[in-house]
């Protein structure tokens, strides 16, 4: 019909897996048996044959995917503002009407997927023919549109028009509405590639990905590593599925009762009855902690050690047992980890006076061969250097100090005496909003500090607010 | 180990390389299967069903003028830092939908941004090919711009930026194929990751014990997690038809989760070595921008680019609920801190506050 359109770098890579998807979905609702009921539709006096209403469109979708009525008409909707399926009354308006109004499926020749990018020379001719066909037919937009390309693509002008003649001489030779049927596929086509101003427009796809500079270069060096990358990982050990997936059931269900959005939470969920009692009763330092929050300690280390509340518990009992050095080491090793690099010798320096020379005051045990390695690399000490003394302390704690914790009387009581918040009812009249408080800014309270004279990171070891300082 | 000759043609030992690559990769994938004695979904069969919870839009945040492309949740469960097509970063207090901070990047499209842990510093990047650190001032009149850090610098644009453990660390994924750890007090980067065949697009902190591994995903369809401290890739799983566009660790730090432009979401074991799950209906055309866990780990929220957002159940397989109101693809959602919400962000300007 026109100057094909180079379908090479078609569409843009993004839009290709939806793009199939759909047309598959467009070709199942085309199937003579399983697919949607085609019927003539009346068109002021004209038949247009193979055309459905909105209603069915909606029906057969509900049916097909077992999904609401919400989903049915969303999915409709992108069908025509895709292009695959355009609307015989009101053409202009692209949405799916889940009643009696007539559609119709799209031809392939003008599919998303086969005649993109629209071209502008095929716009030209497009609009030409509108306006040779009945001047004054061309819409404000549409005007401008065919203005600004007659000006940049003036040298073919002459093409352009000749072709719209052509294609309009052709036209009158075919049936009525045969020429309806056309006229309505094309405009539906280029309604959807030159979308009125203030419509969405769905082509736009943000910044290009995998633009050829800097592009990586898949060279021998780039597959040597791949290969070696494949052999060690042939070589791994792997845990059986079973027991992998056995702990996520364990793991959700143990967190379920914490979840927010899954269970609610006590006194109430701010975001929906705009009382922060919730984050008040739970912030980071809080003189008695909520039952759910003391329980959570008992689920793993980690979680322990997280809450600055319960390191600080954690840290009172090692201190009854004589081993807070090794809590203390444990942070004094996090600050090097994730302090600032200009920082970390005179750190490690601290720590190995601190805790790892011979006769330190707060001496911490570390087999001889971790303590050979990290004084090796005391020697040009770098971020990491601790790691190996660290996680040695971290298991160690991990495997005595922590099970004994939980099982001590310390924690049995903080727990006995935890809180159980009341639960705060939504507002009965939903319009009666509770005044949504503001909080102070964290960074005003640095800046308060910083006004003080304090630093923001405490050299003191026995700091309790781990490394995302908080005042 | 095939040996090169030198004299071979260069294309005849490339072919060669890429041949041997994809049989280990076939390999890999044999070696994987063996110890799958199990589908997820069965190992649900016996947990109840859960009963219908409601999820609602309760905050709207209107503000930018254009296109929003990421945001991140502050440590302190309330405010939010979120970035724009048209270079805002603004950081807002979600709660009370009040702005207070506002920085105009000098470039477009602003797809990564970061709260800092200490909530005094927000990290942006973009189309500039870096990521910059703002020091957020309560100084009205002070200019944030001014007291800019420019930290990292890739050759091609910022897909996503975090700041680790704490506010001297920021990691990047970048287009031009590679992910970098970076010292923000001199700018030097500490390591850098290099293994995907195409643009970075996205990337998670392990929430693990020890604290030192990342997953990143691409458009060359890997989702790979390397070591921090010495930049190998430990793991790598190519089971994705399209781009990835997100990724996300289960709360255990024994999986992650990702979203692709295939309209799937997969969930990976990392002990197992393999894809466990994958999340998809038939009904679901478009790609996931965006994908986080709830507080249990028990449900998947992923935003899409048909403007919905899809509940799933993650051990189930099944979906939940399907959310309606953004006007535009949603391109970026996060769960707050304590679980008590999940923000989306949209091209329709807005991000909205679900709980």
């Amino acid at each position: 019909m026109t100057i094909k359109t180079l379908s090479q770098h078609g569409v843009q890579r993004q839009q290709m897996p939806c793009l199939t998807k759909m047309e598959r979905m467009i070709i199942s609702m085309q199937d003579p048996d399983m697919g949607i009921k085609l019927r003539n539709q009346r068109l002021l006096i004209t038949v247009i044959p193979h055309a459905m209403t909105g209603a069915d469109i909606f029906e057969w979708l509900i049916k097909k995917f077992s999904i609401s009525d919400e989903e049915a008409l969303h999915i409709g909707q992108i069908f025509v503002k895709y292009g695959y399926i355009y609307p015989l009354k009101e053409p202009r308006n692209l949405i799916l009407k889940v009643d009696n109004s007539p559609y119709r499926f799209q031809t392939p020749y003008y599919w998303m997927s086969t005649r993109w990018p629209a071209s502008e020379l095929d716009y030209a001719i497009y609009l030409a023919k509108k306006n040779i066909r009945k001047q004054g037919e061309l819409i404000e937009y549409e005007k401008e549109c065919y203005n600004a390309l007659h000006k940049r693509i003036n040298h073919t002008w002459d093409f352009v028009v000749m072709q719209a003649r052509e294609q309009l001489r052709a036209s009158k030779q075919r049936r009525k509405a045969d020429r309806i049927v056309l006229e309505c596929q094309e405009q539906a086509y280029w309604l959807v590639n030159r979308p009125p101003p203030g419509t969405l427009d769905n082509i736009d796809h943000g910044p290009e990905r995998r633009t050829t500079n800097t592009r990586v270069q898949l060279n021998a060096d780039f597959y040597k590593k791949e290969i070696e990358h494949n052999r060690i990982s042939l070589a791994r050990n792997r845990v059986k599925s079973s027991i992998c997936l056995e702990s996520y059931v364990k793991y959700c269900e143990q967190y379920q009762p914490h979840d927010p959005i899954m269970q609610g939470c006590l006194p109430s969920n701010p975001w929906i009855t705009d009382d922060i009692m919730f984050w008040n009763m739970n912030c980071e330092t809080v003189s008695v902690p909520t039952k759910l929050r003391v329980e959570r300690w008992s689920f793993s280390f980690m979680e322990l050690l997280s809450d600055p509340v319960g390191r600080k518990e954690f840290l009172t009992y090692l201190e009854k047992e004589f081993s807070a050095e090794n809590l203390c080491f444990w942070q004094a090793c996090e600050d090097v980890r994730h302090g600032e690099t200009s920082k970390i010798p005179g750190k490690v320096d601290e720590v190995y006076k601190q805790f790892l020379a011979p006769g330190a005051s707060r001496w911490v045990n570390i087999d001889s061969k971790t303590m050979e390695k990290t004084l090796e690399g005391f020697k040009r000490p770098h971020r990491f250097v601790l790691d190996d003394a660290q996680m040695h302390i971290y298991f160690l704690m991990k495997k005595d100090s922590y099970p004994r914790y939980l099982k001590s009387d310390l924690y049995k009581n903080l727990l006995a005496r935890a809180v159980v918040p009341q639960e705060t009812k939504k507002s009965v009249l939903p319009f009666i909003h509770r005044q949504r408080h503001s909080s102070p800014s964290p960074a005003l309270a640095t800046q308060a500090a910083e006004d003080d004279g304090k630093t923001k990171n405490s050299n003191s070891f026995k700091s309790n607010s781990g490394t995302a300082s908080r005042l | 180990m095939a040996s090169q000759e030198e004299s071979s043609q260069p294309s005849d030992t490339l072919t060669t390389l890429k041949t041997e690559s994809e049989t280990l990769k076939t390999k890999l994938e044999e070696e994987r299967a063996k110890l799958h004695d199990v589908e997820l979904h069965q190992v649900a069969e016996k947990i109840e069903a859960l009963g219908q919870f409601v999820i609602k839009n309760r905050r709207t945040l209107k503000g930018h003028g254009n296109k929003v492309l990421c945001m991140d949740w502050c440590k302190d469960k309330r405010r939010i830092v979120s970035s724009s097509q048209d270079g805002k970063v603004i950081v807002w207090d979600a709660f009370t939908t009040n702005k207070e901070h506002a920085v105009t990047m000098p470039c477009t499209w602003v797809m990564a941004c970061a709260y800092a842990p200490s909530g005094c510093a927000v990290a942006c990047g973009g189309l500039d090919n870096k990521c910059s650190v703002y020091p957020l001032s309560l100084d009205k009149n002070e200019n944030l711009a001014a007291k800019k850090k420019s930290v990292a610098m890739h050759t091609n644009y910022l897909s996503a930026c975090c700041f680790t453990n704490s506010d001297m660390q920021i990691l990047t994924s970048s287009g031009d194929g590679t992910c970098a750890l970076w010292d923000v007090e001199s700018g030097q980067m500490l390591q850098s990751f290099h293994g995907h065949a195409a643009d970075v697009l996205c990337l998670d902190l392990a929430p693990s014990e020890t604290g030192n591994t990342f997953v990143s995903g691409g458009c060359d369809k890997k989702a790979c997690v390397w070591d921090m401290r010495t930049g190998q890739c430990i793991q790598s799983f190519e089971t994705h038809e399209s781009d990835i566009n997100s990724v996300r660790y289960y709360p255990s730090g024994d999986a992650f989760a990702s979203g692709s432009d295939d309209a799937t979401c997969r969930l990976y074991d990392l002990r197992a070595d393999r894809e466990v799950a994958i999340y998809s209906k038939e009904s679901i055309i478009f790609g996931a921008s965006s994908v986080d866990f709830s507080f249990s780990g028990r449900l998947l929220f992923g935003g899409y680019n048909d403007y919905t957002i899809n509940v799933w159940d993650v051990l189930k397989g099944t979906r939940m609920s399907i959310l309606f109101g953004h006007e535009n693809r949603v391109s970026t959602l996060r769960v707050s801190p304590d679980g008590t919400a999940f923000c989306s962000g949209s091209w329709d300007n807005t991000l909205r506050i679900w709980a």
